[in-house]
């Protein structure tokens, strides 16, 4: 049986009280108590005005996170292939587009449309970049992070180099918020690199499990890793805050977790 | 790449349901296209409608799965013997040895669109029986049918538009490649929907008659639904000579625009030339290609120029859209199906509608059915935001 690992080469984060990837090492690191907040979206410096003001909360927090991640990197993002995960769409746009087909008009914008597909923030990202590598968009429900990281940890063992994986959630308006409950947006980007035992690196090994999930000791920040899918990645993060090596066991599928085994 | 074997497949589409409809429809060059009467649309375009969905019962403890993506989902499963073979699969290597990966680009969102008709008028909320889990989530259909067969492997849902289920072949192959699954259930849903028509409607891309792709008047797509399925396995060294290999994929991106394809075909070059040489085969080891080919002005006119760039004048090539339909998260698989027939049957569909060939596209499109025996074919898929796939097929010998 095959196994699937990666160095880590950078991380991008941002969730409520953790405005980035600097600050959020602190806080899991013990450095800084958490602190919660709402999560602040920052406008995308990347895309030109006119797309900027049109971008929805997923793809803002999409972009954001993916430019954290590459920022400290040596990386050429026009060659880096990338995987967007997300258990859900742009609620927002999703919310205008459904009212709209409710009413009498029906008339739905054509930017409103293009932005409704799974992979808008991946088409965003790429034109930005100017990247023409393979990017994906995918989606397992709650499950989305573990599947995110299997896709992009399968890439780097069919030959890619190095890869991009962006997981984030956004939450949903009224009506849809008491359907699909997302207390606020939270997203973490990891850029992974085929494991080399030489590099001054994290590494982290992929397996099947059925052991207990890992929890967050802090009572909020284990309320976000159960109540966003994305932030079921805290286990590990916190692991790669503290440097610390060991198992974590993330939550995935029904039946199955993510055991990762990390090297700090 | 390690070569993969389609061990069985199965495609369910406006042509009807299960290979032998389809074969018999395209053996016939005959459409399922029939003017737009769909739910309350009100649009003057044509459709590729599936047949009496509305029968369609879901196993009653997994009816919250219940919607019109999840019925023609089991209705595709329960063709050609493929829940059997899913079943088979399951004996031989346990359930956590398969992994599901199905392509979907608007899931059961047309659920949401009809009970956003039913807000409550006093506090806005969606009616009770509204389940977003089993219906509007792009995952819902791999969850439903996870469970339709106690599977419990890695799964998922690739959402990139259009190209969505080509991709799943991509992604499965990565998996077995890397040893983690024994076998994959890949395939694409998606279902007609109020968003994708009245959404291509803004977009000016959908046809008033039936789609024509490469026809030089052509004006836009004719949206179809489709459910098609695939039990991809690692190749025996020696497979049988009737064997359906997938024998590469090729990815790649626009990063051009959301909703117009780069006007060169570059992207579309990209993933075909990546298919290429996964396969290590040479553009002249394609017999036939089974185009993208919407029939809006703007992707034939692309993919003509990225195919001719790529493949000279002369590989026969056609779009089978004008019989189908664009079944949008569903083409991917459901062209592959196609592919995976005309290898079998060594039919290259010609492509429907077409009155007079667009003289500015170049590529060899096929206009009338042609047989030869075919050894290796390709499939064009591409997606909004400019997500691009070609997959390529061969037989065993």
């Amino acid at each position: 049986m095959g196994t699937l690992s990666a160095c880590i080469q950078g991380v991008g984060l941002l969730g409520p009280g953790l405005p980035d990837w600097g600050e959020a090492r602190a806080v899991l690191g013990g450095e800084r108590c958490y602190t919660a907040a709402p999560t602040v979206l920052p406008s995308p410096a990347i895309l030109p005005p006119a797309e900027r003001r049109r971008a929805g909360r997923v793809i803002r927090l999409a972009l954001a996170i993916g430019t954290e991640a590459v920022a400290r990197g040596a990386i050429d993002t026009r060659t880096l292939p990338t995987v967007f995960s997300s258990s859900g769409g742009d609620g927002d746009n999703c919310h205008e587009i459904c009212s709209t087909l409710a009413s009498r008009e029906r008339q739905i914008s054509p930017t409103r449309f293009h932005n409704s597909v799974h992979n808008a923030a991946a088409g965003y990202w790429s034109i930005a970049h100017g990247c023409t590598e393979a990017s994906t968009s995918l989606c397992a429900g709650d499950a989305s992070f573990g599947a995110g990281l299997m896709e992009a940890l399968s890439q780097l063992a069919g030959g890619v180099p190095a890869v991009l994986l962006l997981a984030y959630d956004a939450d949903y308006p009224p009506p849809l918020a008491a359907k699909r409950p997302i207390p606020d947006a939270f997203g973490t980007a990891l850029l992974l690199a085929r494991a080399d035992p030489a590099a001054a690196l994290p590494r982290l090994t992929l397996t099947l499990s059925d052991a207990a999930a890992s929890t967050m000791q802090n009572e909020a920040l284990e309320s976000l890793r159960r109540s966003i899918p994305a932030a079921r990645s805290l286990p590990l993060l916190e692991q790669l805050a503290q440097r610390r090596g060991g198992t974590v066991v993330l939550d995935f599928l029904d039946g199955a977790r993510l055991a990762l085994e990390v090297q700090p | 790449m390690t070569p993969l074997q389609l061990t069985h497949f199965t495609a369910t589409s406006c042509l009807g349901a299960g290979l032998a409809a389809t074969q018999r429809a395209l053996d016939q060059a005959r459409s399922g296209l029939a003017p737009c009467q769909f739910e309350t649309v009100d649009l003057p375009t044509y459709i590729g409608e599936v047949a009496c969905l509305d029968a369609v019962q879901l196993p009653r403890a997994l009816q919250r799965f219940d919607c019109r993506n999840n019925r023609l989902a089991q209705l595709g499963l329960w063709q050609d013997g493929f829940d059997a073979a899913v079943r088979a699969a399951i004996a031989r290597f346990g359930p956590r040895r398969i992994g599901v990966f199905l392509g979907t680009s608007t899931s059961g969102i047309l659920s949401t669109e009809i009970a956003y008709r039913h807000l409550d008028p006093d506090t806005g909320e969606l009616p009770e029986s509204f389940d977003y889990a089993g219906t509007h989530n792009s995952f819902s259909v791999v969850e439903f049918v996870r469970l339709l067969f106690g599977l419990s492997g890695p799964a998922v849902a690739v959402c990139t538009a259009c190209s969505s289920s080509a991709k799943v072949f991509a992604a499965a192959q990565r998996m077995l490649c890397a040893h983690q699954i024994d076998a994959a259930l890949v395939g694409g849903v998606d279902s007609l929907c109020l968003t994708t028509l009245y959404g291509f409607h803004s977009l000016q891309l959908t046809s008033a008659g039936p789609c024509r792709p490469f026809d030089v008047a052509r004006d836009g797509l004719s949206i179809g639904e489709a459910a098609a399925f695939a039990l991809l396995e690692r190749a025996s060294p020696e497979p049988e000579p009737e064997a359906v290999l997938m024998l590469g994929a090729g990815e790649s991106s626009d990063a051009y625009h959301m909703s117009s394809p780069q006007p060169e075909g570059a992207g579309a070059r990209r993933a075909m030339q990546v298919a290429l040489d996964a396969a290590t085969l040479d553009p002249g080891a394609i017999d036939y290609i089974n185009l993208h080919g919407t029939g809006t002005p703007s992707n034939d006119s692309a993919e003509s120029r990225a195919v001719t760039a790529l493949f000279g004048t002369a590989t026969p090539c056609s779009s089978t859209k004008g019989a189908t339909g664009h079944a949008l998260g569903a083409a991917g698989a459901l062209e592959a199906v196609i592919c995976a027939l005309a290898l079998k049957s060594g039919l290259m569909p010609g492509g429907l509608n077409v009155r007079e060939r667009d003289p500015e596209l170049t590529a060899n499109y096929l206009t009338e059915n042609r047989r030869a025996p075919l050894r290796r074919v390709l499939s064009n898929s591409f997606g909004f935001g400019g997500a691009n796939c070609a997959l390529l097929f061969g037989r065993g010998a």
